[in-house]
């Protein structure tokens, strides 16, 4: 009896001694290390709190977060939509009648793409779509505190065309189409007339 | 009529300090807590997050009272008014300083004793009026408690009272120092009457006194409902206990009264063991530190000091120990405590008869 009193005394100290020491330990600020640093776990000094918007901790190059696309070296080739396990990215292709340009790569444009949605709610950062772009056009960013007050919010749009250069373009298909179509025509008449 | 403003005074003054040091005392409870925890606590608002818990009651001043639809609405409302009142009038007789005393009552112990118990009626109002399970659960658990860890407390006083021969702590105070009308011995052979500081304390004046002060300092954590015997609130098992359905003020009365019992309870420990508002510094020969640190200033500076000390111990001591159960809680009380602070009162009354 008397010896588990003594041993409830002692245990108790022992974890007392234990937090007085931590609370008069250093409460440095915790510096802000990458996780691939050979100290990182290591950091027993001071406090572990990161102050999270003054400090940052760095991400490492290989994470997934935030989907971006640099449209102007988009080619609209839609494998990215295709690829994406939840359907999470729209696109809309108008091919263009002409060359439209070269994107930084060198690839030719051929398609205008009047949507390209990236909808990051449904996202299940797989990074897949990342992976099967043929120009490198869309990639994943280090920006991972994205936090919104209405869902509709988190409906990345990347095109941006307007709507009248979108009829614009349409239009200009239609006429090409109608065009070739006539032409097709005319020739199979001309062969139905000449035979 | 000018007695009356001198007691409006005193109370406004009595109820602003405890006011001050709920706020100051829950800033420095999460200050300890979060560098214990290898944390920062609180750091934006004000320098070092000092004016988080001003900010934290303007919040709850704004908030909505919400009176849940089945709640019993009288008992709801009047609780946390009963349970603050409770802890409050307790600071009536208590000295701080010598001849600075709010009431002189011949039986302040007493007095103190019978006040702060209603509190438990408060929380049992507030976890019935609730109609909540947990709530009651919480209160019934407190009740339970602290009528408990009345009786271990009760005696380990009992144990000084009986030493000191008297139920007024502006004389139980008076008795510790080099102002005792009837001369000190420490440890019962050494005559410390003009020597004073801390070999004076009644903690010193007899051996059993110091096992008195770790059972009355076990009970008064109980009957604060602190950690580790805060099974009331349990915050993992019960949400917060009896205070689960407040809001606003009403929660910040229950609060306030949380923080003031538990100053209230190390100022008793204070006053009653570690030697009031009498300084820690003896009279060594000619340096008469002693007779120099004490007044009406250095009573409140020095009783102020220990019972934050004692505070700051509480504070430690819920931060390292976990939550005992019900059982141990029981166990410890009724197997541990209660005999050895009998024991206290019987080596208290074979102390006074033949050694003093």
């Amino acid at each position: 009896m008397s010896n588990k009193a003594l041993n409830g005394f002692k245990t108790a100290w022992k974890g007392l001694s234990l937090t007085i020491s931590h609370l008069f330990a250093s409460n440095a600020k915790r510096k802000v290390i990458p996780v691939s640093n050979d100290n990182y776990f290591k950091q027993l000094e001071g406090t572990n709190t990161i102050q999270y918007p003054m400090q940052v901790l760095p991400s490492p190059e290989v994470g997934r977060y935030q989907l971006d696309v640099e449209i102007d070296d988009c080619i609209v080739c839609d494998l990215c939509a295709k690829i994406c396990p939840v359907d999470c990215i729209t696109i809309e292709q108008v091919k263009a009648t002409e060359l439209i340009g070269h994107t930084s790569d060198g690839s030719p444009k051929r398609i205008y793409a009047a949507q390209f949605d990236i909808d990051m709610a449904k996202c299940m950062y797989c990074g897949l779509c990342t992976i099967v772009c043929p120009t490198e056009c869309i990639i994943m960013t280090d920006q991972y505190d994205k936090s919104v007050f209405e869902l509709k919010d988190l409906n990345y749009e990347f095109a941006n065309m307007t709507p009248e250069e979108v009829a614009e373009k349409k239009t200009l298909l239609e006429n090409k189409l109608a065009e070739k179509q006539a032409a097709k025509l005319a020739a199979m008449n001309k062969m139905e007339g000449g035979a | 009529m000018n007695f009356y403003l001198t007691y409006i005074l005193v109370a406004a003054g009595l109820f602003a300090f405890s006011a001050v040091f709920a706020l100051f005392a829950v800033y420095a409870e999460r200050k300890v807590s979060a560098f214990i925890q290898d944390r920062l606590g609180p750091t934006e608002v004000g320098k070092f997050g000092l004016l988080q818990t001003v900010a934290d009651i303007l919040k709850l001043l704004q908030k909505e009272m919400i009176v849940p639809s089945a709640a019993d609405k009288v008992l709801f409302v009047a609780a946390p008014a009963i349970i603050f009142i409770a802890v409050y009038l307790g600071f009536a007789a208590l000295p701080w300083a010598p001849g600075l005393v709010p009431s002189k009552i011949n039986l302040g112990l007493y007095y103190i004793f019978a006040i702060i118990s209603v509190e438990t009626l408060g929380i049992l109002m507030a976890g019935w009026g609730s109609n909540n399970k947990y709530s009651i659960l919480g209160a019934m658990r407190s009740a339970a408690q602290i009528i408990s860890y009345e009786i271990p407390a009760g005696f380990a006083i009992i144990s000084v009272v009986m030493i000191a021969q008297t139920l007024n702590l502006q004389d139980i105070a008076m008795q510790q120092g080099t102002l005792s009308p009837e001369g000190v011995k420490f440890l019962g052979f050494w005559d410390v009457s003009h020597t004073g500081g801390i070999l004076a304390w009644n903690i010193f004046r007899a051996p059993h006194l110091i096992i008195a002060f770790v059972i009355y300092f076990i009970a008064s954590l109980a009957e604060s409902n602190r950690a580790p015997f805060d099974i009331p609130e349990a915050e993992s098992e019960l949400v917060s206990g009896f205070h689960t359905e407040y809001t606003g003020l009403r929660f910040g009365l229950v609060f306030l009264a949380e923080y003031s019992m538990m100053f209230l309870v190390s100022m008793i420990g204070v006053v009653l063991f570690l030697g009031a508002w009498n300084t820690p510094l003896p009279n060594i020969g000619t340096v008469h530190l002693a007779d120099w640190t004490t007044g009406t200033f250095w009573g409140i500076f020095w009783i102020a000091i220990k019972s934050l000390g004692l505070v700051g111990v509480q504070m430690w001591i819920r931060w390292t120990l976990p939550r005992l159960r019900v059982d141990q809680l029981m166990n410890l009380c009724w197997k541990v405590l209660t005999p050895l602070a009998f024991a206290c009162m019987l080596a208290s009354g074979v102390w006074r008869l033949w050694l003093m």
